[in-house]
C-alpha cells in the first residue's frame, strides 16, 4: 500500500512578499494589492458569534483609530460566511455600541487560510487559530503572531510592533527589548575592529561596543 | 457588490466615488482624498465600477463612462 505522506504547507516567512488573495469580504471583493501604499494587519479568528473573538474585534476596533495614524489598515478573516459576519458585527454594535470599521474576508474555501497558515490542525482542524499578519507598505511580511485558541491578542503589543518596525525602518535602528516610543533606541553594531574600537567616542549610551543606545 | 445595490442604485460609499469623479479623470488616490474614504475601498470599489459599466480606466486614471455620468448627476 502507498504511504500517504502529510504534507507540511510551507508558510509565509519574515521579510517574503506576503502570499497575494482576492476574497469576499463584509466591505466588497478585496485584493491583497489594494493595499498598496498602506499597511495592513491581517488577523484570523477562530469563528463568529464567540467570547474570545467578540471581545478582540472590540479592541481592534478600539485601536483602529491609532493605527490608521500610523497608515495601517485591518482586515480580519475567519472560515465563516459573510452573512455571519455581517449578523456578528451587526450584533457587536447593537450589544456593545462598538462599530466594527474594517472588513473580515469570508474564507469559506479556505484559501487564503491555507496561504497563510493559518489552520494548525493540533488545535482545531476547521478553525483558524488567533494569526497577526503585519504587511509594510510594499506588501512585505514584517511580523507574524500566533495565538492559540483560548487567548486573546494583546493590543498594546500589536500597536508597539508597528511602532518598532516603523521607527526602525525610518531611522535604520533596532529596538530593545520592552521599547516604547520615545525610549532609546539601539544602534546597529559595528562590523568591522576599527568601527568597534571608534565606537566608545560617538556620543552613544555605551555599554559595550556591540550594545550602544541613543536618544532619537 | 460593495458599490452598487442589487436594485443598480449605488451604495453610499459608490455614490461618494461617482460623485468624486464629476469634475473629471482622478486617480484612485485623488478619489480616496475627496471621498474620505480609506484607498483599499477606493481600489476595490472602482474594479465594481468599471465591470458594472460606469467608469473606465485610463492609465491610472478613472473616469465615469455616459451611464456612470447619469447616475452621478442623478444624486
Amino acid at each position: 500500500m502507498e504511504e500517504v505522506k502529510e504534507q507540511t504547507p510551507s508558510l509565509p516567512r519574515l521579510g517574503e512578499p506576503a502570499p497575494p488573495f482576492e476574497a469576499v469580504t463584509t466591505h466588497g471583493v478585496i485584493k491583497l494589492e489594494d493595499y498598496k501604499g498602506s499597511w495592513l494587519i491581517l488577523f484570523s479568528h477562530p469563528a463568529d458569534f464567540t467570547p474570545v473573538c467578540t471581545t478582540e474585534f472590540i479592541a481592534f476596533a478600539e485601536i483602529y483609530p491609532e493605527l490608521q495614524k500610523r497608515g495601517v489598515e485591518l482586515l480580519g478573516l475567519s472560515v465563516d460566511s459573510v452573512s455571519s459576519h455581517i449578523a456578528w458585527v451587526r450584533n457587536v454594535e447593537e450589544k456593545t455600541g462598538v462599530k466594527i470599521p474594517f472588513p473580515i474576508i469570508a474564507d469559506l474555501n479556505k484559501e487564503v487560510s491555507t496561504a497563510y497558515g493559518m489552520v494548525h490542525p493540533g488545535q482545531s482542524k476547521t478553525e483558524t487559530v488567533r494569526c497577526v499578519f503585519i504587511i509594510d507598505d510594499k506588501q512585505i511580511i514584517r511580523a507574524i503572531l500566533y495565538y492559540p485558541l483560548t487567548t486573546g491578542r494583546n493590543m498594546d503589543e500589536i500597536l508597539r510592533i508597528i511602532d518598532a518596525l516603523q521607527t526602525s525602518d525610518a531611522n535604520a535602528v533596532a529596538t530593545p527589548a520592552n521599547w516604547r516610543p520615545g525610549d532609546k533606541v539601539v544602534v546597529p553594531p559595528p562590523n568591522t575592529q576599527e568601527m568597534a574600537e571608534e565606537r566608545k567616542n560617538q556620543g552613544y549610551e555605551y555599554i559595550d561596543w556591540y550594545l550602544c543606545k541613543k536618544k532619537l | 457588490m460593495a458599490c452598487i445595490s442589487p436594485d443598480g442604485k449605488p451604495t453610499a460609499s459608490g455614490g461618494r466615488m461617482l460623485a468624486a469623479l464629476k469634475g473629471g479623470p482622478r486617480s484612485a488616490e485623488e478619489i480616496a482624498k475627496s471621498s474620505g474614504l480609506p484607498l483599499f475601498r477606493v481600489r476595490s470599489g472602482l474594479r465594481e465600477l468599471t465591470q458594472a459599466g460606469l467608469t473606465s480606466a485610463k492609465g491610472d486614471k478613472y473616469e465615469l463612462s455616459p451611464e456612470g455620468k447619469k447616475l452621478a448627476d442623478s444624486l
